[in-house]
């Protein structure tokens, strides 16, 4: 294990699965012999706001939270929210995977301004390594689009190269019993993708 | 012994049965609210617990669990320490008898809080101990220190926690639980019952205690020294001293301390002897620096490092080295907002509707998820204060209104579980003085903002036994309030109705809505009383005229197509609540085709 700490940001919408994936990944780096510190930046998830999960993992953690320009894996669970956080993401060598999937917010729906349709060509313009997922299709495919969360985390933890932990159990262990299967298969779908 | 990733809440709560805390009481505060919640849902076999109607008699009960001998604790967020200090100050004086401490769960940047006092001046200001953990190994921890201390020392412990530390995950270690035990309770007035003659002695004692535990900050084991050279030397505490070693690594040396009230002088003073440049790191107010200059300690934190909002690596880095993480520079304005709003079948939302509509009145707010009631499209709230300040503020205004003939009508509205925290108290100062306003109780049958927990009118307790449920309707007739007027908030027309009769009305007036939240876990009762359609509705296109009234009721599952000027219904979000449809001028909002 090297002493390196890396960074992951987790974003989206309030009722995504975001805290869920958070789960699984902290889960399966403790196993794997990791400290690791998770933190809920923003709290009012039920009621429609912007929700980020900070995840860091390394040999000794020290601060629960990252700054600006810090992170090393930008996971965006909706796809305007890439944007919003992109400024968290380290300048270079960092990768961004956004969920092709967008949810209107307050102001879009009253019609007072308008959702960026480019934004994901704004994230790519500026990460070279930006991955665009369909995780929701996916995941519909697999038999629920709300195990789009987990897709996403298959997909980020292959760009993490953490591929050989044991991922099935942390899975078992975060998961409702009866949901387990489809998540298995929405992790593997993610590391496909 | 297991290790587990665990917030600080749940650390401190796992601290509490491990430590062999008897009785837990609290009333539901962001962010300390899964204190409490954690207690009840792992640990009510062996901890009595309970959510209090506020933060004062949480107190309270846990002071006279304490007398009677029993180890006990209290919870809240620092505005709660507000309501709570009447009895936290005098209990500084008497003392415990079963050891206590109570969680100050203080919010640095406000993600969901009116302020962000620093309550560590409370401690000083009751001249009694306090612990400060920065992670959650040391939250679990310093709850079994706390209650050693209170016994030895013979005083409340504050354990003062912040917004990063409650809410961050990181690893503890689990103990075995130590049993419980009653100390016994032998009946001495000049301990416990402070009339002027006995709390003049207990005073004496207050100010030998401090001194004790002066001397006992020096030699415990909460502080902790990281050398690393005598180049750099940090004094932090809480989550800062996190931020400090992300930042600062090897470069400097550290002095950790654990317990900060009062600090330990001794060794700050030997560890500022060793270093060429000392900084003080801490979050919101310079507490501990400005004891460091007091005592001829020359030191550097305020002078760079912001006294406002919630601290990070970054701003540390930034203040104290000049060194700016580089970011990508990109065009931000194209990013919508994401405000948080109320939810789609909320039962505040027609209320706010009618009531944004009246002109002339002034709407008084409180605290709760109806305080988004402010925000566009309702613009339905003028001003608020804290817990249970909308009646009597509004009974003020509406004094000042009616000594001054000036043409406008006061209405104030509070949530159920706000009413029952200290809105009575409000209601019955309106009704006692005649207050010529309107007070409406949104009962949504929780306590909503913080992730329904359950309160004295939901009928049940924390662990879901039932409760008797308390009858506000029946509260206010016993206050002497006439006029009252009971809606279902779902019915705009009742609500109407009812708004125009209590604004009509002279003296005071009172509105009481009653609907289940629409995210609430709903109890049987709940189905009987309100059988629920959930069918979502639809707006036929041919009907709609783009008016934009629908939209102005500021529901999440409508949207409006600024180049079709047509209003949309997303089936999905839409919980069939039927407001739109009742606002909709040419009735183009139905349930689904064929429904």
């Amino acid at each position: 294990m090297s002493d390196e700490v890396k960074n992951v940001v987790l974003c989206g919408v309030g009722g995504q699965g975001t805290i869920l994936a958070s789960k699984i990944l902290s889960s399966c780096l403790i196993d794997a012999g990791y400290d690791v510190k998770m933190s809920e930046i923003h709290g009012m998830s039920q009621r429609g706001g912007s929700v980020t999960t900070q995840v860091r993992y390394g040999k000794k953690v020290w601060s629960p939270i990252i700054g600006k320009g810090s992170a090393d894996v930008l996971v965006s669970f909706e796809k305007m929210e890439a944007l919003r956080y992109l400024e968290d993401v380290k300048v270079s060598g960092a990768t961004v995977i956004i969920n092709d999937y967008a949810i209107q917010s307050l102001p879009i729906l009253q019609g007072v301004t308008d959702y960026p349709e480019d934004c994901m060509d704004r994230v790519k313009e500026k990460v070279e390594n930006t991955k665009i997922v369909d995780a929701t299709s996916v995941a519909a495919a697999i038999g629920n689009p709300k195990a789009a969360n987990v897709v996403l985390l298959g997909a980020a933890v292959k760009a993490l190269g953490l591929t050989d932990l044991d991922w099935d159990a942390a899975i078992e262990k975060c998961v409702k019993p009866k949901f387990v299967e489809l998540n298995k298969k929405a992790f593997q779908a993610g590391l496909e993708v | 012994m297991a290790k587990e990733l665990m917030s600080g809440n749940e650390a401190v709560a796992r601290g509490a049965c491990e430590a062999g805390v008897s009785f837990a009481s609290a009333y539901p505060g962001t962010p300390g609210t899964e204190i409490l919640e954690n207690i009840g849902e792992k640990y009510s076999d062996r901890i009595i617990c309970e959510w209090a109607p506020n933060e004062k008699v949480a107190f309270e009960a846990a002071v006279g669990a304490s007398i009677i001998g029993g180890r006990s604790m209290a919870a809240m967020k620092h505005v709660g320490l507000n309501v709570a200090a009447d009895p936290m100050c005098t209990f500084a004086y008497t003392g415990v008898n079963g050891g206590m401490f109570f969680v100050s769960a203080d919010d640095p940047g406000m993600h969901s809080s009116q302020n962000e006092q620093d309550n560590r001046y409370y401690a000083r200001f009751a001249k009694i101990a306090m612990l400060e953990p920065s992670d959650s190994q040391e939250c679990k921890d310093m709850v079994k220190t706390a209650l050693e201390i209170s016994e030895r020392f013979d005083t409340p412990v504050m354990l003062r926690m912040t917004t990063r530390v409650c809410h961050s995950k990181s690893l503890v270690e689990f103990g075995e639980p130590v049993e419980q035990v009653k100390r016994e309770y032998v009946k001495n007035r000049t301990k416990f019952d402070p009339v002027p003659a006995m709390a003049k002695i207990m005073h004496s004692m207050v100010e030998k205690r401090w001194k004790a535990l002066g001397e006992f900050a020096d030699e415990c084991a909460l502080t902790r020294e990281i050398w690393n050279g005598g180049d750099i030397g940090i004094i932090s505490s809480g989550a800062a001293f996190n931020y400090a070693v992300e930042v600062f690594g090897d470069r400097a040396s550290y002095l950790k301390l654990g317990f900060t009230c009062p600090l330990p002088m001794g060794k700050i003073k030997e560890f500022a002897g060793k270093v060429k440049k000392l900084y003080v790191v801490e979050e919101l107010e310079p507490y501990m620096e400005d004891q460091l200059r007091a005592a001829g300690i020359e030191c550097v934190g305020k002078a760079l490092i912001p006294e406002e909002g919630e601290l990070n690596p970054d701003i540390i880095r930034a203040a104290l080295t000049g060194e700016e993480t580089p970011t990508i520079q990109y065009d931000k304005s194209v990013v919508a907002g994401r405000p948080p709003m109320l939810c789609a079948g909320c039962p505040h939302v027609g209320l706010f509707y009618e009531l944004g509509k009246i002109k002339d009145v002034v709407a008084v707010g409180d605290i709760g998820c109806y305080a988004l009631s402010g925000n566009p499209p309702l613009n339905a709230k003028d001003f608020a204060l804290c817990m249970g300040a909308g009646f009597s503020m509004a009974h003020g205004a509406a004094k000042i209104t009616e000594k001054f003939g000036a043409g406008h009508k006061i209405v104030a509205v509070m949530g159920d579980s706000t009413f029952f925290h200290s809105g009575m108290t409000s209601l019955l100062d309106a009704v006692y003085n005649n207050s010529n306003a309107v007070f409406i109780i949104v009962d949504n049958r929780i306590t909503g903002m913080t992730g329904h927990q359950e309160n004295p009118g939901s009928g049940f307790t924390i662990t879901g036994a039932p409760a008797p449920e308390a009858d506000i309707e029946g509260i206010a007739r016993s206050f002497g309030m006439k006029d009252i007027h009971k809606v279902n908030p779902m019915d705009l027309a009742a609500v109407r109705e009812a708004l125009n009769a209590s604004l009509a009305f002279e003296g005071p007036s009172l509105i009481i809505t009653r609907y289940p939240c629409v995210l609430k876990k709903w109890s049987q009762e709940d189905k009987d009383e309100f059988a629920p359609d959930r069918t979502p509705y639809f707006v036929d296109h041919d009907k709609c005229i783009g008016c934009r009234s629908c939209i102005r009721v500021g529901c999440p599952a409508l949207s409006y197509d600024k180049n079709a000027k047509k209003a949309s219904v997303d089936p999905r979000t839409c919980a069939g609540c039927g407001v739109c449809a009742q606002v909709c001028p040419k009735k183009a909002i139905s349930r689904k085709a064929g429904e």
